[in-house]
């Protein structure tokens, strides 16, 4: 009775109530809802850091945009976040979780690699367009390696596709420093520098790239794929509601190597672009971190292709904007990791909006019972 | 249950005054009154869509009145919550189940009870309890290998844990044999006799008339009657809920019965999940024009043998199914749609249908592969053809007395009846040769299962092949030509639907015909 009287006493309430049917504003509005969170929040962390916050935040978000050679390198960074995004948002979709975008980023990247370091006098557009194929098959393939164990053992994808990343990475350090160094490098850990047809043609002040157009071209089939063909059908089927794709008869170990397939492929050529565009060598470093970022750019984009493009921009800006205020505030570059994590922390938090909705429930009607009570 | 009180007088447990549910514009209920009394079962009736469903959850917490109010014990009182329901002492079985599948019946049960009750050996009171009230539970079986049937019996156990004073149940008898039903009813009755209250909501008004003291019933969101279901016939009581009589299925002369279009032969297939039912030398036969129903209780083999001869689930062996002459053992489901087979699952929400899909999209669903028209719904890169959706859509709709608020609406906005009216016709509308239907008519209105059997019947005498799983005998008499009864994954012989007589399939639903006599539960 003490317990009841209790709850009867308590004026308003907070809850969570499950909406009717989830909610389409909430969809869009929520990763806006996240964006402002995460700068307020920024701010915050600026002035408790002793920076002066406005500032800090002009520098990091919008200064970025204000001259054109920083908007291009916005574009250039934007290019492989998009790309690997997109991937990875129709595989989130099917309920299939790549996380180690980043290995098959960088084991495309060798695999493309191939070309300029073992045939450097093969020069034809044909020798690119081979390097772009190989970037993708061998993101592909490494990405199968996750798909093969979970069909076939069970094991979870998420672990596995993540230790492979650090497989993939050591790989490369190995071949930069050992087989695949530049004989003629003065013993740095880099390959030969890609020339003529190994690199990808560039425009503007020489660092736009056609890497950029390969990024806009995928998420524009993909959004077709998704929103308009029996695999976008597929892939929402087989993720939101798996019996009744059985149902449809489709088949859910085929859509685990089909999403792992086609994210590591295109991760992989991503990696590829970055060596043979921006960088033009293989190196110990070739990303920074673009594949595990992309998983945010999945998400903030609502796995939808479109959004992706928009995503990855906002993204590429917290890479420029990080580097921006380390130049003109001395604060460490790692506050983009930072902001990153806060953007990805609080869209998953504003997520919840979409199927729930916020309720104070008031207990006044009760307020003579609660005398009776007591 | 043990409740406190020895008074034996009825008194009033349980009092709506005037409440009202608004959504929007639409009122789900409108000044609705009812008063529940202790020792009496309490009939709530009424058409899917009546109200039925809000009124109830008002009254357990799940929703909050718009206006009106609720007397507990005399005293106003706001449910806040279903836990500060269940704090009151109301207790409610719901009729879509509230359980988390990869746990067993005794974590789900322990995840709804008061800490107090949580101590001591749950387990061993669960399986006591179950045993007692006759609801038999296995509680260390994980929830997403148990059938329809039993995953109610663990709300119902859940509940009764709690020692309710009122107890709300949804449709309780939907899913059980008229043993079993009847078991529950002396459940109910020995309830009632201890001075616990039953709020009970069914179709089925012959059981209304044998449980229940007082009904009240609903009709779009307002109060048409309250009866006394003793004096009324099942006739009158069905012209108060619908509002004008209900239509009866009719069964002309037997149709002309041809060739066997369906057939299974020493079928034995493995379950693939941990505590699913493994099928043993099953065969069974259904010519052109006949309707085979295959009766049973809830999680003897049904699901797995709708799934084995729908192709979701592949038999490594051959030549066991046949479907229209042709071995069809490794095809899957959309080659044997191909064939001329169809198919309806028996739970429609997440397996027939998806709930945040569109209309259209659901037909998509089940019909992407057919090419029944001669032109595939699916153009490959060209997209899906979403004009000849829209014309199925509309052509299931009007056949099949779809209602809807809006064209294409979402699958979750559909009543149980109209989504279950959908599905079926989703599938009729392909006038397939060969239809299998899991549990045709499961917790549907009068209207919606009259007018799916009577289209059940029609393909028939088109000279199909149906094949219909159920529990509900009324169902099964009402449609087949030959009845087999399936008890822990064995099928007994067919008979034709003459020779049987209720109990005889009562028996045989025990097991009577099974080669090897094994304990259940052992």
């Amino acid at each position: 009775m003490n317990k009841l009287r209790k709850h009867l006493e308590l004026n308003v309430q907070l809850i969570l109530e499950k909406r009717p049917q989830s909610s389409g504003l909430m969809n869009l509005f929520s990763p806006l809802l996240a964006i402002v969170l995460t700068v307020v929040v920024g701010g915050l962390i600026f002035a408790a850091m002793g920076k002066p916050p406005l500032t800090a935040l002009y520098l990091y978000f919008i200064d970025p945009l204000t001259s054109w050679w920083s908007v291009e390198e916005v574009l250039v960074k934007a290019g492989p976040l998009v790309l690997i995004g997109v991937g990875l948002a129709v595989c989130f979709k099917a309920n299939v979780w790549n996380i180690g975008a980043e290995g098959q980023l960088t084991v495309g990247a060798l695999m493309g690699a191939i070309i300029p370091i073992l045939w450097g006098e093969w020069q034809s557009p044909l020798a690119l367009l081979a390097m772009l194929c190989l970037g993708a098959l061998g993101g592909a393939l490494f990405a199968l390696i996750p798909a093969w164990l979970k069909t076939h053992f069970g094991v979870n994808e998420i672990l596995t596709s993540l230790m492979l990343v650090y497989i993939a990475q050591l790989l490369l350090d190995w071949f930069v420093r050992g087989p695949w160094k530049d004989p003629n490098g003065y013993n740095f850990p880099k390959s030969v520098s890609f020339e003529g047809w190994h690199l990808l043609p560039m425009w503007g002040d020489g660092r736009m790239h056609f890497g950029l157009i390969v990024s806009l071209v995928a998420a524009l089939v993909l959004f077709w794929i998704m929103r308009h063909t029996l695999k976008g059908f597929e892939i929402n089927v087989v993720g939101s509601a798996p019996r009744a794709g059985t149902f449809a008869g489709f088949s859910q170990t085929k859509m685990v190597w089909f999403c792992f397939a086609l994210s590591g492929g295109l991760a992989g050529l991503a990696g590829l672009i970055e060596v043979a565009g921006p960088i033009g060598q293989l190196q110990p470093q070739i990303s920074p971190n673009y594949g595990f970022t992309a998983i945010i750019v999945a998400f903030l984009g609502r796995l939808n292709p479109l959004g992706v493009i928009f995503a990855g921009i906002l993204l590429a800006i917290s890479y420029i904007g990080g580097e921006g205020i380390q130049i003109e505030l001395g604060i460490s570059s790692k506050i983009t990791q930072m902001f990153q994590g806060m953007l990805l922390f609080f869209i998953l938090m504003c997520d919840t909006l979409i199927l729930y909705q916020l309720k104070w429930i008031s207990t006044k009607p009760n307020q003579p019972t609660s005398g009776h009570a007591s | 249950m043990l409740n406190k009180s020895n008074n034996n007088a009825p008194m009033t447990l349980l009092q709506v005054t005037n409440i009202s549910k608004k959504f929007g514009d639409f009122y789900a209920n409108d000044n609705l009154n009812l008063s529940i009394e202790t020792g009496k079962v309490h009939a709530l009736l009424g058409e899917n869509g009546a109200g039925k469903s809000t009124l109830v959850k008002m009254m357990y917490g799940a929703l909050q009145p718009t206006s009106g109010s609720i007397f507990w014990q005399g005293q106003e009182t706001l449910i806040a919550s279903p836990a500060h329901a269940r704090e009151l002492g109301i207790g409610m079985v719901f009729q879509h189940f509230s359980l988390f599948e990869a746990l067993t019946v005794a974590e789900n049960i322990s995840l709804a009870l008061p800490v107090q009750l949580r101590q001591g050996d749950l387990s061993q009171r669960i399986a006591d309890l179950s045993l007692d009230y006759g609801l038999p539970l296995n509680p260390a079986a994980l929830v997403a290998d148990l059938s329809v049937g039993e995953r109610q019996r663990i709300e119902i156990v859940r509940c009764l844990l709690q020692q309710p004073k009122l107890l709300i149940m949804d449709e309780p008898t939907a899913v059980l044999t008229p043993q079993e039903a009847q078991a529950l009813f002396s459940t109910l009755r020995r309830l009632v006799e201890e001075g616990c209250a039953v709020l009970y909501i069914s179709h089925r008004l012959e059981e209304v008339k044998q449980i229940c003291h007082d009904a009240t019933i609903l009709r779009h969101g307002k109060l048409v009657a309250e009866v006394d279901p003793k004096v009324e016939t099942a006739a009158t009581l069905a012209q108060l809920m619908v509002g004008s009589s209900v239509h009866q299925v009719s069964r002309d002369a037997n149709g002309e019965i041809g060739e066997v279009l369906l057939s299974l032969s020493h079928l034995y297939q493995t379950s693939s999940a941990p505590f699913g039912v493994d099928l043993v030398d099953v065969n069974l036969q259904v010519k052109s024009g006949e309707i085979l129903a295959i009766a049973g209780v809830a999680g003897n083999g049904q699901g797995e043998l709708f799934s084995v001869i729908s192709g979701e689930e592949r038999n490594p062996q051959q030549h066991f199914i046949s479907l229209l002459g042709q071995v069809s053992d490794g095809l899957n489901i959309n080659q044997r749609r191909l064939l001329g087979a169809a198919f309806v699952p028996e739970e429609r929400m997440g397996h027939g249908a998806v709930e945040h899909l569109s209309l259209t999209n659901n037909i998509l669903l089940s019909r992407h592969a057919c090419n029944d028209e001669g032109s595939s719904l699916d153009r490959g890169w060209f997209g899906i053809d979403r004009r000849q959706l829209a014309q199925l859509n509309k052509a299931i709709s009007i056949n099949y007395d779809v209602r809807k608020s809006r064209e294409d609406d979402v699958a979750g906005s559909l009543s149980g009846g109209n989504l279950q009216k959908f599905v079926v016709g989703r599938e009729l509308n392909r006038k397939p040769k060969v239809l299998v239907i899991n549990q045709p008519t499961w917790g549907v209105d009068a209207g919606a299962a009259a007018l799916i059997r009577q289209a059940v019947i029609d393909l028939s005498r088109q000279g199909s092949a149906i094949l219909i799983i159920s529990q509900d005998l009324d169902e099964i008499f009402e449609l087949a030509d030959t009845i087999a009864v399936i008890s822990r994954g064995q099928l007994s012989p067919s008979y034709a639907a003459s020779e049987l007589s209720r109990e005889k399939i009562g028996l045989m639903m025990a097991g009577s015909h099974e080669q090897t006599a094994q304990a259940f539960g052992a």
